[in-house]
């Protein structure tokens, strides 16, 4: 057998195209909210990290190395298979959503830390000489040129996330791989799973170069 | 009677390092004070605490204009009055000068766009920069970032300033005009505590010099005095040192 007609059979690659369009439109919902999700936690999480009293800062910090030690797919078959056992019953979408977004949080609360951690001191101290209270500072003079910084690095993380809905066919959801796989059953050729491949590529490969540029670009800026 | 700025009993201690020794100090309204020791001598260390921007131990107790300087809700009255100037200037880089000036007002006295845009121009061309309002920080000299961070520190019309080392990171070129403003300051009746190593300033500008050492203050005394006939023998070796050279 002709090893082109094998992975490039472009005529099931037509035919599966659909489904896999589907698939992509699933992997790229579930990616946008576990980051979305995962950025609004990761700064919640920061928040306490750095700032809360001491018992919250604890219990944050060992949150945040937990998600970060333990393997997403643990994570996402515990949610879906093991919380039904105590009558919590999530949907393949909510429960992979919900993986990836408390590891995604962990992770960028570190990034986020790091960030403010590398604004001078001086920054805080005059804004607390202005008047400023703690909420303004962070909003009005940290944050803002934090966000710089972090960008590469969130942008990483991003395309992290982004590999790992694939994870998510696992449990059942009929995610860009999921969908690929189903069909190079249906079609008995596995060119599907070379189509889903190149498309993981052409959205991530960018993201990959544009942060190499970022990086490139910010290290430029401090010298 | 109390001063305007009263320092009762400071005792500052990092870790177990006694940095200052029980400071008694009475500083009058619109007295101009100026602080000069050797280098880790307690003089940032002392008007750091003054804000409150370093803590202090709770037999020592600080007052501005009779408001104790305390951790919580006094705090950021006290600070709205009493504005700081920093060696190493802290302008926010992401901000333009006009922006660096208007932040705090807004966000704190809740001073309108307009009428905080108006201002900031009002102090940019009182410290000689009115041209300089939407450039960012990175784009000016060092004389200018701090002539930039005295304007931010009078935006919020204070009636303390404090200055640590204002021209210690300049070069020399820029010195003068930095002390210019300051000099113009001083005639305006606000109070002004000044950490600096320039004699020539503390001589003709101040109302009183203190000399520090040890985290503790030796002698205070008016310029004249401290200067042609200082009375304590570790302030006569200080400015040998300083003034010979
Ligand atoms: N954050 C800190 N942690 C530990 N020790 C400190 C800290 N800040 C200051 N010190 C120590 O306290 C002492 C007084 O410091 P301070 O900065 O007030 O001196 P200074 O008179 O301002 O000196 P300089 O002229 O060098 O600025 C020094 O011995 C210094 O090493
Ligand atoms: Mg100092």
């Amino acid at each position: 057998m002709d090893l082109f007609e094998t992975f490039f059979n472009l005529e099931v690659l037509a035919r599966s195209f659909p489904m896999l369009l589907k698939g992509l439109w699933l992997t790229l919902e579930l990616g946008a909210a576990s980051i979305l999700a995962g950025l609004v936690l990761g700064l919640a999480l920061c928040m306490m990290r750095l700032y809360a009293v001491s018992p919250v800062r604890i219990l944050t910090r060992i949150y945040i190395d937990v998600f970060r030690s333990i393997p997403l797919l643990v994570l996402l078959i515990i949610v879906y298979y093991a919380l039904p056992f105590i009558g919590v019953r999530l949907s393949p979408f909510v429960s992979a959503m919900t993986a990836l977004t408390m590891v995604s949080g962990a992770y960028t609360a570190e990034i986020f830390r790091s960030g403010i951690e590398a604004i001078p001191k001086g920054q805080f101290e005059a804004a607390a000489a202005l008047g400023l209270g703690h909420r303004q500072t962070m909003v009005d003079v940290i944050l803002p040129q934090s966000i710089r910084m972090v960008i590469p690095p969130l942008t990483n993380n991003s395309i992290n996330v982004v590999k790992d809905t694939a994870l998510a066919s696992v449990v059942a959801m009929p995610d860009l791989l999921k969908q690929a796989t189903q069909a190079q059953a249906l079609a008995a050729n596995p060119s599907p799973l070379i189509g889903a491949a190149a498309i993981y590529l052409a959205f991530l490969l960018p993201l990959v170069l544009l942060v190499s540029r970022l990086e490139r670009r910010l290290s430029r800026g401090k010298a | 009677m109390p001063g305007y700025i009263s320092i009762r009993n400071l005792q500052k201690y990092y870790g177990h390092y006694h940095a200052l020794r029980g400071i008694d100090l009475e500083i009058a309204r619109g007295e101009v004070v100026c602080v000069v020791g050797p280098s880790g001598s307690g003089k940032s260390t002392l008007i750091r605490c003054i804000n409150r921007l370093e803590d202090f131990s709770t037999e020592s107790a600080i007052h501005v204009d009779s408001v104790p300087v305390l951790p919580g809700a006094n705090l950021a009255k006290v600070r709205a009055e009493v504005g700081m100037v920093f060696q190493s200037f802290n302008l926010f880089p992401h901000l333009t000068v006009r922006q660096n000036i208007m932040l705090a007002p807004r966000r704190v006295r809740g001073t309108s766009k307009t009428a905080a845009a108006a201002q900031a121009d009002q102090l940019l061309a009182r410290v000689g920069l009115a041209s300089q309002a939407e450039k960012y920080p990175s784009g000016l000299s060092g004389g200018q970032q701090q002539r930039v961070a005295i304007a931010r520190a009078l935006a919020m019309e204070p009636q303390v300033l404090l200055f640590d080392e204002p021209t210690s990171a300049l070069d020399p070129e820029m010195v003068g005009e930095v002390l210019d403003v300051m000099r113009d300051l001083a005639q305006t009746g606000v109070t002004m505590v000044v950490v600096t190593h320039e004699m020539g300033f503390a001589r003709q500008v101040a109302d009183r010099v203190i000399f520090m050492d040890g985290g503790e203050v030796i002698e205070s005394a008016p310029p004249a005095e401290f200067f042609s006939a200082p009375r304590e023998t570790r302030t006569r070796n200080f400015l040998h040192a300083v003034l010979d050279h």
